[in-house]
């Protein structure tokens, strides 16, 4: 039901630019208005994110540890798993960040014989989402070329070695293939394993959706229909540089869906569960070393709070106390 | 009460979702599967809010009028002061990676009992409260209004977790349920929502020192009983002090292991191990408790709790303290204790008299665990041990989950026990170290009346000790922690029946060759050595 609802509403805002994109004021609506609009709420919208995460404070130092802590001289730390100074925390996160550290170690519960419990591999999930992130990285960092006049080497390069199978014509993007089949794995395994199906929102499905639709109506201009590429880039070019030109008329509509799809994911980025593209780096379960006995961490809030003291102790038990031959403060 | 199904029974997992989506399954509260409620009278000692009787069972759970808004507030609150609640109440994308890692999802089948959707539980409330996508679209935003079910629901579940990581190592984010449970707790605290298993420890510990509450007389009696039982043993007489003023080292551990065995017989090691060296510590016994049942209440409860620590020392003017064999305690200690109620600038950086190791690691908070001081004594050759004595036994491992996941504590345990027993076998290596199951009965859930949820939540930690008991012939599971050794025990009598359950220092203890002891012909529990049954034998 989630997925379906999810679905619908990705088609509707497809629909939108299909229908309406037809005047010159609707095509500078859909080609300038809206992107900038969405880029600011982008913007706007994951700096507040990250200033309101970040104006809460961290109490308590509270790595979660999962390798050997740094103690006697003769047994060998675990560095990266068990940080002991601020430069293997950054290591550790780099590692989280860029490889998805956590979820490699991933497992899969399994039952045998009845009730015997065993833990199987469980890869996938690590592999598709690695897969995807990357994919569409790099996909939007070929996208510069539109962007830059001229197009920088690094760009041109990770076109080249992005395509270098060297099938069909235009040549094929290896990235397109795997972000598509990545967002698919992931939406196949949502659906299909019961428990995951059973936590699933609205907001799990839609953004799947949403960017499979950006990367569908990509694949379809570049490969299986004719896009005034030229147009693209003058637009482009207008955008950025802030003198923002009328999009050429020859622009087709499924470039408009493409740029309206994308400008609702930008737009819906810093509302959604998305955010933890920067939320991750501030985790402190994974961004602290692991120092706490070694250096005092100050909590902002900590307050004085009342406590059952010695004395009062001794007050209740003296008699008792001295009879079982323990000193006491106060004869 | 119920009545606990046998383990054929209890080992049939439902893992079925039910018909309906979780926001419309209301919860069921279920026999065997909680814990009763607060007492009054332990809620009063230590001034937490609403102090009355009352039944989870009951419709009516005796709230204030303004229950609700207690709640909000609570929250609003502890956004503002909990970086970690704010984020993992954002950024959690349901991948699902954590659902299978929880020993209670695992052992129950419920969905609720998946870290994921038991965050959800309290993030939804957050959606409908305090996002504007929750505000506008509801439902389809995943938020949903704050009721009296959906404040049940928080209760049965929050109080089904045990706050040991273990999801937290395989998300992507770090997200950590242990940190939700605590607030979770915190919030339900408020309204005077908490279980007499932990809110009765904590106004024992809050008044006498202890979550048991042993007057001092008694802590003394106790010792005396362990000292009779070590002087049959070795024939050794030992005179520990208490509260003594000038000694070196203040000894703080659990006081579960001066009451009940198998602790009995870890604190037993203790005594016999300071006895050996010559070691200059007193007890105390108004610092009497190393765990800390207030961290399962609410922050502030566990600072008051935990503040005795340095207070004591500081009496008494030692130079550094020592910690014993438990686990949450050492959660706190590490990675509390210092924020709290430090600095401790009153102490000296912990520096062993034996070997004269300075233990740099915990040279701010200034206490160091038994495990590790005993770790440098071996590798420093200050132990005579004869590992033979512990032959009968074959020893896995426990990792307990706060000393693994909340400070790192690994290796240490594993060299003292490859030093003092032979036959040590390791569990599969998905269920021990930064990996380690449950014992199912963490944070405060140890009572009688909840045996179904306990067996349920600690059955991974039995089946993999079941793994190694079939393969291996293991027949003790040896850990470093108080709520283990009590807990355990009833878990491997109900799953694996023939394993025991030990301290690390009860096989140090075993194995250590005191100066002027008699020949031994028993172990701390008088079972006979093998080496003098062996004798036995011959002679027959």
């Amino acid at each position: 039901m989630n997925a379906l609802l999810s679905l619908i509403v990705v088609l509707v805002l497809a629909a939108i630019p299909y229908a309406l994109a037809g005047g010159d004021s609707a095509r500078y609506v859909f080609g300038v208005v809206i992107p900038y609009a969405a880029f600011i709420m982008f913007v706007v919208g994951m700096i507040y994110r990250m200033l309101k995460w970040a104006s809460s404070p961290v109490p308590f130092r509270i790595p979660t540890t999962t390798g050997q802590q740094k103690s006697l001289p003769w047994i060998k730390d675990s560095k990266i798993e068990n940080p002991s100074n601020g430069f293997w925390a950054i290591v550790r996160m780099a590692i989280e960040v860029l490889f998805f550290r956590s979820l490699f170690r991933n497992l899969k519960t399994q039952t045998y014989e009845g009730s015997r419990l065993a833990y199987g591999e469980a890869k996938w999930l690590w592999a598709a989402g690695l897969a995807f992130h990357y994919s569409f990285a790099i996909i939007l960092f070929r996208h510069l070329r539109f962007f830059i006049e001229k197009v920088p080497a690094v760009v041109q390069a990770a076109d080249m070695l992005d395509s270098f199978l060297q099938i069909g014509a235009p040549l094929l993007y290896m990235t397109d293939v795997v972000l598509l089949a990545a967002v698919t794995y992931l939406f196949i395994r949502r659906v299909g394993i019961p428990q995951v199906r059973y936590i699933s929102l609205m907001a799990d499905y839609f953004p799947l959706f949403l960017i499979l639709g950006i990367g569908l109506t990509g694949v379809l201009m570049r490969y299986f229909t004719k896009t005034d590429i030229v147009s693209v880039k003058v637009l482009a070019m207008g955008l950025i540089s802030l003198h923002p030109t009328a999009p050429a008329a020859t622009l087709s509509p499924l470039f408009f869906m493409h740029l309206f799809l994308l400008s609702a994911l930008f737009a819906y980025f810093p509302l959604s569960k998305l955010v933890h593209m920067g939320g991750v780096f501030l985790s402190p379960t994974r961004n602290l070393a692991n120092t706490s006995r070694t250096k005092r961490h100050i909590n902002p809030w900590n307050y004085p709070v009342h406590v059952h003291t010695y004395q009062e102790y001794e007050e209740e038990f003296r008699d008792k106390m001295k009879g079982a031959g323990l000193p006491v403060e106060k004869e | 009460m119920a009545k606990l199904p046998k383990p054929e029974e209890l080992s049939k997992i439902d893992y079925s979702l039910p018909e309906t989506g979780w926001m419309d399954t209301p919860v069921v509260i279920k026999e065997g599967m909680f814990c009763h409620g607060s007492k009054p009278k332990s809620l009063e000692i230590v001034g937490f809010p609403n102090p009355r009787d009352w039944r989870p069972m009951d419709a009516d759970w005796k709230l204030p009028e303004n229950w609700k808004q207690i709640l909000l507030e609570g929250i609003a609150e502890r956004l503002e002061k909990y970086r970690s609640f704010r984020l993992f109440m954002d950024i959690c994308v349901r991948c699902g990676a954590c659902a299978d890692k929880c020993h209670f999802f695992i052992g129950t089948g419920d969905p609720k009992n998946m870290p994921v959707l038991r965050a959800e539980l309290i993030r939804s409330v957050y959606r409908r409260e305090f996002t504007v996508a929750g505000k506008i679209l509801g439902k389809m935003a995943g938020a949903r209004e704050l009721t009296l079910d959906v404040l049940k629901e928080w209760w049965y579940y929050f109080f089904q977790c045990t706050e040991c990581r273990r999801c937290s190592v395989f998300c992507p984010y770090g997200i950590d349920q242990a940190e939700i449970t605590m607030i979770g707790r915190e919030l339900l605290n408020l309204l005077g929502l908490n279980i007499e298993w932990i809110a009765g420890p904590v106004s024992n510990c809050y008044m006498k020192g202890n979550h048991l509450g042993l007057e001092p007389h008694t802590i003394v009696g106790n010792l005396e009983y362990m000292l009779d039982d070590i002087e049959t043993v070795t024939g050794k007489r030992i005179k520990p002090t208490f509260n003594r003023k000038g000694a070196e080292i203040l000894f703080v551990t659990p006081s579960g292991d001066l009451f009940a065995d198998p602790g009995t017989y870890t604190a037993m090691g203790y005594l016999m191990l300071f006895e050996e060296l010559g070691l200059d510590y007193t007890w105390s016994t108004y610092a009497s408790e190393g765990g800390n049942f207030g961290f399962f209440t609410s922050n502030e409860m566990a600072k008051r709790l935990n503040s005795k620590i340095y207070a004591e020392a500081k009496r008494l003017g030692v130079k550094w303290i020592l910690g014993g064999e438990c686990g949450h305690m050492w959660r706190v200690l590490s990675q509390y204790m210092d924020t709290w109620n430090g600095p401790a600038d009153f102490l000296e950086v912990p520096k062993s008299p034996i070997t004269g190791t300075v233990f740099e690691n915990a040279k701010s908070m200034k206490m160091v665990h038994v495990a590790e001081f005993t770790a440098d004594l071996i590798k420093n050759n200050k132990l005579k041990l004869d590992p033979k004595r512990n032959d009968h036994l074959t020893v896995t491992w426990h990792d307990s989950c706060n000393v693994a996941r909340g400070m790192g504590m690994l290796e240490e345990p594993r060299y003292v026990l490859r030093n003092v027993v032979n036959n040590f076998v390791e569990m599969p290596e998905d269920t021990i170290r930064e990996k380690t199951f449950c014992c199912g009965s963490g944070t405060g859930l140890n009572a009688s009346e909840d045996m179904d949820l306990r067996m349920k939540g600690g059955y991974p930690r039995a089946n993999a000790v079941k793994y190694v008991a079939d393969h291996h012939g293991v027949n003790m599971l040896g850990n470093v922690c108080a709520i283990d050794r009590a807990s355990l025990k009833a878990l491997m009598d109900y799953w694996v029946p023939g394993v025991g359950v030990c301290g690390l220092h009860e096989l140090v203890a075993n194995a250590l060759i005191m100066t002027g002891e008699k020949e031994r012909t028993t172990d701390l529990r008088g079972e006979p050595l093998p080496s003098a049954s062996a004798k036995e034998e011959k002679a027959s």
